[in-house]
């Protein structure tokens, strides 16, 4: 036996900066849009990226101005459409969350302060590019021009449910907007993603991909096979790490004794950046540069989006056992949707009267949207989708043991 | 026809949708400049390019998860693990997202990969070059599981499983891709003269979900899938009963009419695999059989299988049924 040791504990547990009951610990970001060199998509090198793996790419500053070589210097058409975006996808989450509270939905998970990622950077690609999504990234599918109502349907699981009530809610499956079916076991997309991309080089068309996971799941195979496989085969994708702080309770100190996330990408000689996850036009710039890369047959980039859950995980959380109720005030990033509406303020595009015009149109949108999605059923009495789908889309056609048992339940 | 082992018959198989179909590609361990360490994809990559045949990294959770990608991205993906004992890495992906995408997506998205994987033992393998997992993947609705057992079927059921629109789990029985497997570890044959080691050699398919009745008989039902095939084969000729010998090819959706029609007639039925006996598809095959034969029964069904244990090196041949297992069984079943 050996003699255990005198001495504190060395077994090492990580720790979150504050539990429930303490302040709110973060340190305020030194890091400034003028810091990064903005680099040449078609000639970077991997280590020409590594101060921007270890730095912060912003380009809205303290003072809401768009500032630095990063600047993608959108025009305010687009800006406000990005603000539209977000402030619809909050809207429809709190109307979905009073949902889901008064019992309408079964489930479900808001995308509260990470607004910004999936939509810029959606915007910030074309129609044709395929999207990989976590559960975090539903707002991917109004920039794709997805119908409200047939999002609201899918998450009650009624009759007009595309997936045919077999998935939770927010899981939700858009082909025409080549947004892959959302999967409950985390990170799986991620090297799926790859091979949805090496597919898009096999074939030479032009088309790029773009997945996400969160920090928790970084942990996970899956984003080392990703990783990996996209440093072998270079095939045209965006890799995104969104660092949100938290997975469900665990904090992003327990979940690596790594110095980031981003910097992981350079041993697999990938460019890597950090980027701040609440400033929408850091968010589009980045991703229009990866995206440029990739199309020009030059591969991956890894990418660290640094934001804050500012929400619960999912409907069935309950951050308050956890961590500071008030954590999300203090986060540093502040929060994408007031960034972004404070910089078109500031800009003179925008104004305090049109934002709350805009949010009643949002608001009455979202209610009609979800009057008419319960027209076609809702949680409590239906109509769901006949139970003969429960036997269908297992195969392409359904076999004689599946057909057996549709017959014995009879429907 | 032309004879040909297990190996020249799938890399045959290979070659064509190779030739006939631009979506299809093959990646997997070593199975690219080198050929496979079976030699499967043997000349191949030379013969199409490495865009079309490469190796892949080692990590068949990423193989299997990128495969699902370039499924998804209309190509048809045929991939090879190794070993099906080094399958488990790919679990998930197979378990939870390949099998469940189509279904997942109200059959908006499909991914029509073929798993290639050598399995089963007789080649002193040990625990983790030998095992036979079909039963691992039985139990997943959403993926279709195929064990060949001769060059002849190998040819025409990969055919129809690379040409499936849904995923297929095809087992190889690496004990017989030089030769047929009697059971008898000091008597080792080839395929030559063998009649299934004669193969067409252009374009061939053997329908999916089709059971063969590789020999007529009246007095007992004896059914089995890959290399127990031929060790079954001599079990009969050591029963000296007379029996009807049911290579079952696909497991699921099994050919449910085949067994029941055959049963129903002997009476009698012996059910062969070399997996575990406890929940191998073995305990499917009897309880469905039980639930459509019953009145037809005149013994139980009994089943013959490697035993509950992890599988074996030196002492293989005591883990594996063998000829005697299989005849005492059979003749137990014509006890009165």
């Amino acid at each position: 036996m050996s003699e255990k040791k005198n001495s504190e504990n060395p077994f090492r547990v990580g720790t979150p900066p504050a539990r429930p009951g303490e302040n709110p610990i973060f340190n305020k970001w030194s890091f400034q849009p003028e810091d990064l060199k903005k680099l040449d998509p078609l000639n970077c090198t991997t280590k020409d990226s590594e101060p921007h793996a270890f730095g912060l790419l912003r380009v809205l500053n303290d003072n809401y101005e768009a500032k630095g070589e990063w600047d993608p210097e959108l025009d305010a058409d687009t800006l406000r459409l990005g603000l539209e975006h977000m402030m619809r996808l909050r809207i429809f989450d709190d109307r979905m969350m009073k949902m889901q509270r008064t019992g309408k939905l079964s489930f479900y998970m808001r995308s509260l302060g990470e607004e910004a990622i999936a939509i810029a950077q959606t915007m910030a690609l074309e129609d044709q590019d395929w999207i990989f999504p976590s559960y975090r990234q539903p707002g991917a599918q109004f920039v794709r021009g997805r119908d409200m109502v047939s999002m609201i349907c899918h998450c009650i699981g009624n009759e007009l449910d595309n997936v045919k009530g077999r998935q939770m809610p927010v899981h939700y499956t858009y082909k025409e907007g080549r947004f892959i079916s959302i999967s409950s076991p985390v990170g799986t997309q991620f090297s799926q993603a790859v091979g949805v991309a090496m597919a898009s080089s096999y074939k030479g068309v032009d088309e790029v991909t773009i997945t996400w996971l969160g920090d928790g799941t970084s942990a996970q195979g899956d984003y080392h096979y990703g990783l990996n496989f996209a440093s072998a085969f270079k095939p045209p994708i965006i890799l995104n790490v969104v660092n949100n702080q938290w997975a469900i309770s665990t904090h992003k100190n327990l979940a690596t004794g790594g110095v980031n996330f981003a910097s992981r990408g350079l041993s697999y000689d990938i460019p890597c950046f950090r980027v701040d996850g609440n400033d929408f036009l850091a968010l589009y710039s980045i991703t229009k540069w990866a995206a440029k890369r990739a199309r020009a047959g030059l591969g991956p980039t890894h990418i660290e989006i640094y934001t804050y859950r500012a929400g619960a995980h999912s409907s069935s959380d309950d951050p308050s056992r956890y961590r500071p109720e008030n954590e999300a005030d203090f986060w540093p990033g502040g929060d994408p949707v007031n960034r972004l509406k404070m910089h078109l303020i500031k800009i003179g595009e925008w104004d305090e009267k049109r934002d709350n015009e805009l949010k009643e149109k949002i608001d009455s949108e979202v209610m009609s949207a979800y009057k008419e999605a319960v027209k076609y059923g809702d949680l409590a009495n239906g109509p769901f989708p006949p139970a003969s789908t429960i036997f269908s889309d297992v195969y392409e056609e359904i076999p004689w043991h599946i057909q057996e048992q549709r017959e014995e339940l009879g429907k | 026809m032309v004879e040909m082992n297990m190996i020249q018959a799938l890399n045959s198989a290979l070659d064509i949708q190779l030739k006939n179909d631009d979506s299809v590609i093959i990646f997997g361990e070593d199975v690219g400049f080198f050929g496979g360490v079976f030699r499967v994809t043997d000349t191949l990559q030379q013969k199409y390019g490495k865009h079309r045949v490469f190796d892949s990294p080692l990590a068949e959770g990423g193989i299997a998860a990128t495969a699902f990608g370039m499924g998804i991205n209309g190509l048809r993906p045929v991939v090879e693990i190794q070993f099906a004992d080094y399958i488990f890495p790919a679990y998930d992906q197979i378990v939870n997202e390949i099998a469940k995408i189509r279904y997942r997506s109200g059959g908006e998205f499909t991914t029509p990969i073929t798993f290639r994987t050598p399995a089963g033992g007789g080649i002193k393998g040990g625990n983790h070059h030998s095992q036979s997992p079909e039963a691992q993947f039985t139990h997943t609705p959403g993926i279709k599981v195929v064990y060949c057992s001769t060059p002849n079927n190998a040819k025409g059921l990969l055919t129809a499983a690379i040409e499936s629109n849904d995923p297929v789990i095809f087992f190889e029985p690496k004990r017989c891709y030089r030769g047929p497997f009697y059971g008898d570890p000091h008597n080792v044959p080839t395929w030559k003269g063998h009649e299934k080691a004669e193969v067409p050699e252009d374009y061939y398919k053997i329908e999916l979900e089709k059971a063969e009745i590789v020999q007529e008989g009246t007095d007992c039902t004896v059914i089995a899938w890959g290399a127990m095939l031929h060790v079954a084969e001599a079990g009969i000729k050591e029963s000296g009963v007379s029996c009807e010998l049911i290579d079952l090819q696909t497991l699921i959706p099994f050919d449910k009419e085949t067994l029941v029609n055959s049963v129903k007639k002997t009476g009698r039925c012996v059910i062969v695999h070399e997996a575990p006996k406890t929940s191998g598809f073995g305990a499917e095959l009897s309880a469905s059989i039980q639930e459509n034969c019953f009145y037809s029964l005149e013994s139980p069904i009994i089943r013959v299988t490697g035993w509950d244990t992890p599988f074996p090196h030196s002492t293989e041949w005591d883990y594996l049924p063998n000829p005697e297992r299989i005849a005492t069984a059979i003749k137990k079943t014509q006890e009165e």
